[in-house]
């Protein structure tokens, strides 16, 4: 009997001059779970958006199930059994369970008589692989992990023997997360074969029965996930060894900075995201905000910054008031000594379609030494840019480089560099690591934690719990917009991932 | 994976691309030719010949190039800060009233020296102003300038009409015009710059404002690249969010954008008014206004590439005025077609071709890096 779900053989694939997969070799067994890791830019969602079908490979084969396919378009895919969970969710919000889960695959132009076939199949589905599920729920009122076991009913319902699972984590709770796992492994036990990509390493080692690594378009190698470690993976991904682990002194707690009191933000539809927060942040220590991604956190950070306006509440920065509800005044934060690093930086903290060196002033372009009355001094401006290239290694070296030709990594850099080496008295970071290759969240981590044993009080949004971890004196965590706990940097993961899921939190305000 | 074309070296870019597509624009012309019976190969003799064939038809081609290139800069402006000027031709018309009081007022007394200046100043506040109102709506209360511009464009045309009906004419004239500027209202003709390449501008209308252009041109390009206004502009027209972390205030980057772009299309009516007419008639401004949005995308809203698209557009017109005088079937309906078809190329369809240049680029470049390993 054959064993191999998938071949892939010889895969070569460029945009212009991007080579972006270079003959990939690939052989992932019927019946495993195979996790394909590597740094953004690596190539793997180019290699599965091929086997998915939404691009066509320059030249290499197929295989599927031993025999040769072509895949035009993820119709053909479909046919050959290949299934998709995509990062973003393909769902329809405000369909219920069972129309998504039917939508396109329809067998009938009479609707009610697909409706009637298509919930007694999802039924048998939901059984067979514990998915519950009600199928009249809608989307939009499911949680983030019940939406994607509806995408993952949606390829077991299209008869998928193969699932293609990208970065399927990224939004998930912890619990929600190892309740995936389960539902991984259940799927495995009952012969379906699971493509699981992800840039976290830990994941890989959690339900991975063989990893392959790529790097720059390459696969560099395949292992079984029993005989390697993270620490082989991670030195596979980058190329060298990397220092997975942050080390860092005791803090040195001073005066406070920043205190937030009472604090309530509305989003552009009216719904409350931030309700009634209440911190303080000192001197010489990092302040991380834990929570899963649309609990306020970003709300939170917008409204400090004075991008976004608050319903109510009052910020003391450096013990004087800052109008948070009234005019928006982000660069007279700036001259009072509050740095942003914003967690969008392809949209907010950089203009992508910009020089390095223009970048690198963006917010501090009222600063007499960039000008001469109201012209650009661009020699002085370039100057101070190759400065920084040079302090924060950033990569190529030239300022007059368009900022979108960076990689993820140099472009949190070119933020970084900005903001930290003003020396602000608070400096907001929200998601310092996101997108980032493994070699820079190293040297990134090392800076917010040099900037702290300067005295300077940082505040940290991320959504990984390991970095909160890693960085934090103290650990603040956010369920739907309010403040549900807080607790020190030796706090289990089990413990936090539970406030994070608004469990504990429900318990605390009712004792 | 945010940018699937490659990038391309800088002479293909802005050089290979743009040729490519204005080649395949007339290619598709000559086909209309064509089709209505007549010999694209003859009318694109009479269209270059037209347009460059004698001093006299430089002139005129420059003439028109002038009109352009200032309502090409005044869309190019607004664009850089993510504002769509539709209303350029509203407000070039509004800024002849600058240039005609003016003249109406200095012309008998004053030299032409001393008239332009007042008129530059004149023509580029009444633009100014008539950009500031959309503007203005834009920003405080948020009416969407593409459509508050549209409007503008017609009632500034019902504006026009009154004035040159009731107003601005002589009395007992049956023409809707100002009477005629006398001396002083006349911009001298740039006959010595022609004449240093041997041509003879003999009776084209090609005048000085031509170098007042090539001056805003300059001028825009410090403004949008070298100034502080400019890089506030530049972010908001690439990233408003950007701009919002920034503390850059999009509303008054809003009014001003849009009355600078409203002041370079007001200095527009320099050329017909003062160049060309020696008045002010109705609709002097012709479209020019809508042409300038085509130059501006096509020349990528960078002077540089402006003044090209304009002398470009100067062309289209003169020797399409040339074509439709030789060959009578192909009527100046005609012509619009055709530059209808550069704009489609240039503006719209401007990324059709990338990707098959884009990949041979990378050929080209693998079997060069190939060879190099080769011969290493």
């Amino acid at each position: 009997m054959n064993d191999i779900a998938i071949e892939l053989r010889g895969i070569d694939k460029s945009f212009g001059l991007v080579h972006a997969n270079k003959n990939i070799n690939l052989t992932v067994r019927k019946g495993t779970i195979h996790g394909i890791i590597g740094e953004n830019g690596a190539g793997k969602s180019t290699l599965m958006s091929i086997l998915y079908g939404f691009y066509q490979a320059d030249s290499g084969d197929i295989v599927v199930d031993g025999n040769k396919v072509t895949i035009k378009d993820p119709n053909a895919a479909i046919a050959s059994g290949i299934g998709m969970v995509h990062q973003h969710f393909m769902l329809v919000e405000n369909f219920t369970v069972l129309e998504n889960v039917m939508l396109g695959a329809e067998d009938s132009q009479i609707l009610n008589t697909s409706i009637s076939k298509a919930r007694v199949e999802l039924k048998r589905l939901e059984r067979e692989y514990a998915l519950e599920v009600n199928p009249d729920a809608l989307i939009e009122e499911l949680p983030v992990g019940l939406q994607q076991r509806v995408e993952i009913l949606k390829a077991l319902y299209r008869k998928a023997d193969i699932l293609i699972l990208d970065e399927p984590t990224g939004v998930l709770t912890p619990p929600e997360a190892d309740h995936l796992f389960r539902i991984l492994g259940q799927l495995k036990e009952q012969g379906k074969t699971i493509i699981f990509i992800t840039h976290k390493l830990r994941e890989i080692m959690a339900i991975t029965d063989e990893v392959s690594v790529m790097r720059r378009g390459e696969m560099v190698a395949t292992r079984h996930t029993k005989e390697t470690s993270v620490e082989e993976l991670a030195e596979l991904m980058v190329g060298r060894r990397v220092l997975l682990r942050v080390d860092k002194g005791a803090a040195n707690p001073g005066a406070v900075k920043l205190s937030v009191e009472n604090l309530t933000v509305r989003d552009s539809r009216g719904v409350t995201m931030v309700d009634n927060v209440a911190f303080t942040l000192r001197a010489g220590e990092i302040v991380g905000i834990a929570g899963v991604a649309g609990n306020g956190q970003s709300e939170l950070l917008e409204a400090i910054s004075g991008i976004r306006r608050a319903v109510s509440g009052s910020v003391l920065l450096n013990g004087e008031p800052v109008d948070v509800t009234g005019y928006a005044d982000p660069g007279g934060l700036r001259n009072r000594g509050l740095a942003h690093v914003p967690e969008d930086r392809h949209h907010v903290g950089l203009v992508l379609a910009f020089e390095e060196a223009e970048n690198g002033i963006l917010g501090y372009h009222h600063d007499k030494r960039y000008l001469n009355g109201v012209f650009l001094d661009t020699k002085a401006i370039e100057a101070d840019a190759e400065e920084k290239i040079k302090k924060y290694d950033i990569r190529p070296p030239n300022p007059r480089l368009k900022t979108a030709n960076f990689s993820g990594g140099n472009q949190q850099k070119i933020v970084l560099a900005r903001e930290m080496e003003r020396g602000p008295d608070v400096l907001i970071i929200g998601q310092p690591t996101r997108g980032v290759d493994v070699g820079a969240i190293e040297f990134i981590h090392k800076r917010i934690i040099e900037m702290r044993d300067q005295g300077k009080a940082v505040l940290l949004v991320s959504v990984e719990l390991d970095e909160i971890r890693a960085l934090s004196d103290r650990i603040i965590v956010m369920f739907a917009g309010r403040v549900v706990g807080e607790r020190g940097p030796d706090a289990t993961e089990g413990e936090l991932g539970l406030l994070m899921a608004g469990v504990e939190g429900r318990k605390e305000a009712a004792e | 994976m945010s940018n699937p074309y490659a990038k391309l070296p800088g002479w293909a870019e802005y050089g290979l691309i743009p040729v490519v597509n204005l080649v395949v624009a007339f290619l598709v012309a000559g086909l209309v030719v064509l089709l209505v019976g007549e010999n694209p190969l003859k009318a694109a003799y009479h269209m270059i010949n037209g347009a460059f064939g004698r001093g006299e038809y430089i002139g005129f081609t420059l003439y028109y190039a002038t009109t352009f290139i200032f309502t090409g800069l005044s869309v190019a402006v607004a664009f850089h800060a993510g504002l769509f000027n539709i209303g350029s031709e509203g407000q070039a018309y509004i800024g002849g009233i600058g240039v005609a009081l003016a003249c109406l007022w200095l012309d008998k007394t004053m030299p032409w020296f001393v008239v332009f200046p007042v008129a530059i100043i004149g023509s580029a506040a009444f633009g100014a102003l008539w950009a500031f109102l959309p503007g203005w709506l834009q920003a405080k209360r948020g009416s969407h300038i593409v459509i508050t511009t549209i409007m503008f464009n017609f009632i500034a045309s019902s504006i026009m009409v009154y004035l040159l009906t009731r107003v601005m004419k002589p009395l007992g004239s049956m023409a809707t015009q100002t009477r005629t500027f006398e001396s002083g209202g006349q911009l001298p003709k740039l006959d010595w710059l022609l004449s240093i390449f041997g041509l003879n501008v003999g009776n084209a209308p090609f005048n000085v404002s031509f170098l007042l252009a090539l001056l805003a041109a300059f001028g825009v390009w410090v403004l949008i690249w070298r100034t502080k206004f400019g890089y506030e502009m530049r972010t908001m027209g690439h990233s408003p969010s950007a701009a919002r972390y920034a503390g850059i205030g999009e509303a008054r980057i809003t009014v001003i954008v849009m009355m600078i772009s409203g002041g370079l299309a007001g200095l527009m009516a320099l050329n017909p008014i003062m160049g060309e007419q020696f008045r002010m008639q109705l609709d002097f401004v012709q479209g020019a206004g809508f042409v300038g949005i085509a130059v501006a995308l096509m020349g990528r809203s960078h002077p540089a590439g402006i003044i090209p698209a304009a002398i470009l557009f100067g062309m289209l017109y003169q020797g399409g005025a040339e074509i439709a005088f030789e060959m009578p079937s192909i009527s100046r309906d005609m012509i619009v077609i055709i530059q209808g078809l550069v704009i489609l190329f240039a503006g719209a369809l401007e990324n059709m071709f990338r990707p098959a240049i884009g990949n041979a680029f990378a050929r080209i470049g693998r079997s060069a890096v190939a060879a190099q390993t080769r011969g290493a």
